[in-house]
């Protein structure tokens, strides 16, 4: 028997996977937002060594999560893959670039004759703990504010900037989600180490940093949602396709759609209570509820930017050559064979916890950095 | 007018392929050993779980340790991969990406998430989860990490056999119309377990050549023997599996690339008693097929008709040359690919005019011109030949002969040589004279190097033999590229260039340190 599923259906919920990828990825950027503080937060090297080891064990899943949205948009969205990736070079080539130093160097960093030395490792945590999340929070804010780009007869991109990609640094709109999200990633980082680490005195700094970090996070992620909400969003017309300008495009997204209203409200509230708990009751259990508010609150961003008759990946230079959902999407026989596959989602998802939680059942502490045979 | 392609830009396509050769090349230098050593892992700590014996343990975690290093860096050179599609080969990846795109989403989605949650466990669960749940762990670590090899190897059959997809007009662009058709594509399935055996064996040489090294010392003596042990049977019974699944390739190569086999053999002409070249030299014979240069073989050694055979199965069996497969034979129904050119120029010219009338909004063009994608006359004799219309000369089809004839030769010599480096390796462990056989010690350590040349090669044999094509007679690698400045990628091949140089340097004197330290600092 086979199952009648619509191009239509299949193409948002393949978006749903992707928002859903990208805000288990926000949460996971927790190793990079912990990693920027690797010369700033420990006041020794053993509490160096706890922090590194803490976020070490966790890298590999920010890492996967980012190598799986990049194959299920390439999957699924193969025209945003082949535009955004090969427009927007330097951007993309930067991210990677961060990623790559990263990867290895938790095992290199403490290792005998690592040639470059401990110190030019860390740096390499340093630079991807802060690039990272930054460029990745400006690639996404051009879902919103558009790129320079055009399509011609046979999809081929032609990118208007000879910067491509970079000219996405000069809008103040994009830098206010890369900044909100490096915050984001940072405050999760904290709480995550508060969360993992046992050793009072490294309790005592994270606490005050975290103040630090989320006062600037609120202020750039309310001030990137208000004008993105009341700026003018890229409507495509749900018939002719034809792609327009319209003033609060988006907030008709959002308070159109009570999913997304939900999610996103949900997400805000969680967020807030987990820096309330984080800050004001000094809440080892903190990180989880800025996580699970996290996700929702991404997700609710990629639903406001790819439904409701909305280009996802807006062209600045030519609004015609915008991506749809539809526009972009792989063919119905491979999103539906990529639907059953998805099916496998909760039992990856299952098995990940159980072994987190096997792992992380007894906190990091001094003592254990002494004896445990594979170290970082 | 065909408005397809404009202006290629060779400067581009020729940095864009050094830069995928490049990563491609080091991230391949990591991979084998993972694949292969994640499974001698498991032997062991099998073995450890089994008989309770803590030397097991001692030796699993030692092996572990470089498994550990040498996988941080796949990693790394391997994101570098899956994003260069895009960013280096942005027309590639709309061309084929409903197909592609596939295999390397159910790679992350199965396989990463399994190597990377259970890695963790197996490098710091020792202590905090169960015995048989840490072997689970290591289990698990080996088949993710292979299963991931399947799908990218998947992806990568189906560019040099498309299969299992129909063309879309609309979307220009190819789609997918049977994902088992792709997933069970002779190529693929030749191309995985002739790839992951492979691994096993540079694995086994590696662990075999390590542990000589330790006994030429006379150091770890316990380790290393057990260690030759395992990686002795293992290498040998993965040889031998890769020598079948070389001829199996092979066999379907010369079906599915025909002049990638040819330039393979360096076999210009075509003969009804093929022999097969094991030792050659090439020179150049002074003709020439277009600007390609024709070679003879020089000092050959030549097994007669088993070309033929290998290949055909009869001893009479045609095998086509180079000439036959550029200029035609009609006798064998090959035909010439200035043929081919033009029927791929009218395929691409009734796209055109699909896009136009599309364009103009005439309706009953398009609506003839789309049924001529759907009638099977077009699709296989004419679409079939899409990628050859952009082709400017016939010869442009031959890819660089010599790297091909002497990659080929160089690493199935290899091949046979690590059989017979297996076959001592467990003959010396079960005469227990290991020691006494210095000389073979010392082959063993020299081995290492040669088990990467070898891995190395197979890939130089795949992807320059398959040259000019990205995807076998739909898509030249030329036109494949992203609309970027060639100094663009000039610049990131640098600093990758630069990067991961610099990385393996770190990751050899890693290595080269963690095994003179050995495992003695290991508390039990």
């Amino acid at each position: 028997m086979t199952l009648m599923i619509s191009h239509a259906f299949l193409q948002d919920y393949w978006w749903m996977i992707i928002s859903l990828l990208a805000g288990l990825l926000v949460f996971l950027m927790f190793v990079q937002g912990g990693q920027s503080f690797i010369f700033s937060l420990p006041r020794n090297e053993m509490q160096r060594k706890m922090m590194v080891n803490a976020l070490g064990r966790k890298w590999e899943f920010t890492f996967t999560t980012l190598v799986t949205f990049g194959g299920a948009f390439f999957a699924s969205f193969p025209l945003f893959y082949a535009t955004s990736f090969g427009g927007a070079y330097w951007v993309w080539m930067a991210i990677l670039f961060s990623f790559i130093i990263q990867a290895v160097a938790y095992e290199f960093r403490s290792k005998p004759s690592n040639v470059f030395g401990t110190g030019v490792f860390d740096a390499f945590l340093l630079i991807n703990g802060s690039l990272g999340p930054f460029l990745i929070g400006v690639a996404v804010a051009t879902f919103f504010t558009g790129s320079d780009f055009t399509l011609d007869l046979f999809n081929r991109v032609t990118w208007g900037s000879g910067w491509h990609g970079l000219e996405a640094l000069t809008n103040p709109v994009n830098l206010l989600l890369g900044l909100a999200v490096l915050f984001l990633a940072r405050v999760l980082g904290l709480m995550y180490l508060n969360n993992s680490i046992e050793d009072a005195d490294l309790g005592g700094s994270i606490k005050k940093a975290l103040v630090r970090n989320a006062v600037p996070f609120l202020l750039f992620f309310l001030s990137f949602t208000a004008l993105i909400l009341l700026g003018k969003g890229y409507r495509a017309d749900g018939v002719t396709g034809n792609v327009t300008l319209v003033q609060y495009h988006y907030l008709h997204n959002l308070v159109g759609s009570p999913v997304t209203l939900i999610l996103f409200a949900t997400g805000v509230v969680l967020v807030l209570v987990a820096l309330w708990m984080g800050i004001m009751k000094n809440s080892r259990r903190a990180v989880w509820y800025a996580g699970f508010g996290t996700v929702p609150v991404v997700m609710a961003l990629f639903f406001i930017a790819g439904y409701g008759e909305t280009a996802f990946y807006p062209s600045s230079a030519d609004l015609q050559s915008s991506l749809t959902l539809a526009r972009a999407s792989s063919s119905q026989f491979t999103l539906k064979t990529m639907f059953y596959v998805s099916f496998i989602i909760p039992f990856v998802v299952a098995y990940i916890w159980y072994a987190w939680r096997s792992i992380n059942r007894k906190d990091i502490t001094a003592e254990e950095m002494s004896g445990e045979d594979h170290m970082y | 007018m065909i408005i397809m392609i404009d202006n290629i830009d060779l400067s581009l396509v020729n940095w864009s392929r050094a830069q995928f050769a490049l990563t491609a090349i080091y991230h391949w230098l990591f991979v084998p050993l993972t694949l292969g050593l994640s499974f001698i892992l498991a032997f062991m700590e099998t073995i450890y779980v089994r008989t309770g014996d803590v030397a097991w343990k001692k030796i699993t975690k030692f092996w572990m340790t470089l498994f550990g290093i040498n996988f941080a860096i796949g990693v790394a050179t391997g994101i570098i991969l899956e994003f260069e599609f895009g960013t280096n080969w942005s027309n590639y990846s709309w061309f084929v990406g409903d197909i592609f795109g596939a295999p390397l989403a159910i790679e992350g989605i199965l396989a990463f998430f399994l190597e990377s949650t259970f890695v963790a466990v197996m490098f710091f669960g020792w202590n905090k989860v169960s015995k048989k749940f840490h072997l689970a762990s290591t289990w698990l670590v080996a088949i993710g990490a292979n299963l991931s090899a399947l799908w990218i190897l998947v992806a990568n059959a189906w560019m040099e056999n498309p299969v299992g997809m129909v063309f879309n007009p609309d979307t220009a662009r190819n789609e997918m119309a049977s994902f088992m058709d792709v997933v069970l594509n002779p190529v693929a399935i030749d191309k995985f377990f002739h790839t992951v055996t492979s691994g096993f064996v540079l694995a086994s040489v590696f662990v075999v050549g390590i542990s000589s090294w330790f006994l030429i010392r006379h150091r770890e003596e316990l380790l290393a023997k057990r260690s030759i042990m395992i990686a002795g049977i293992f290498g040998l019974v993965s040889s031998l599996l890769v020598a079948f699944t070389g001829d199996t390739s092979a066999r379907t190569i010369a079906k599915v690339q025909p002049v990638k086999f040819a330039a393979m053999e360096a076999l210009y002409e075509g003969s009804s008693d093929a022999g097969l070249t094991v030792i050659g030299a090439l020179t150049d014979s002074g003709e020439r097929i277009g600007e390609k240069k024709v070679h003879d073989i020089k000092l050959k050694i030549e097994v007669p008709e088993l070309l033929s055979i290998m290949t055909t199965g009869k001893a009479d069996g045609y095998v086509p040359g180079i000439k036959d497969l550029v200029n035609g034979n009609p006798e064998r129904g090959i035909l010439s690919v200035s043929e081919m050119m033009e029927r791929g120029t009218y395929a691409r010219q009734v796209l055109t005019d699909y896009k136009m009338a599309r364009e103009m909004g005439d309706t009953e063009s398009m609506s003839l011109l789309a049924a001529k994608f759907k009638d099977k006359d077009f699709t296989e004799n004419y679409f079939k030949y899409f990628g050859y219309s952009y082709f400017e000369h016939p010869w442009q089809v031959i890819p660089s002969v010599p790297v091909t004839f002497y990659s080929f030769r160089i690493m199935v010599g290899l091949g046979f040589f690590f059989i017979l480096l297996f076959i001592f390796a467990i003959y010396f462990s079960r005469k227990m004279t290991l020691e006494q056989n210095r000389w073979f010690l010392w082959m063993a350590l020299f081995s290492i190097p040669l088990a990467y040349l070898a891995s190395e090669l197979g890939w130089i044999v795949t992807e320059m033999g398959r040259q000019p094509w990205i995807i076998q007679n739909l898509m030249p690698v030329s036109v494949a590229v992203s609309n970027i400045s060639a100094g663009a990628v000039q610049t990131t091949f640098w600093l990758f260039a630069v990067l991961f140089t610099a990385l393996l340097i770190a990751e050899v004197s890693i290595m080269a340190k963690q095994i003179k330290i050995g495992p003695k600092h290991l508390e039990e």
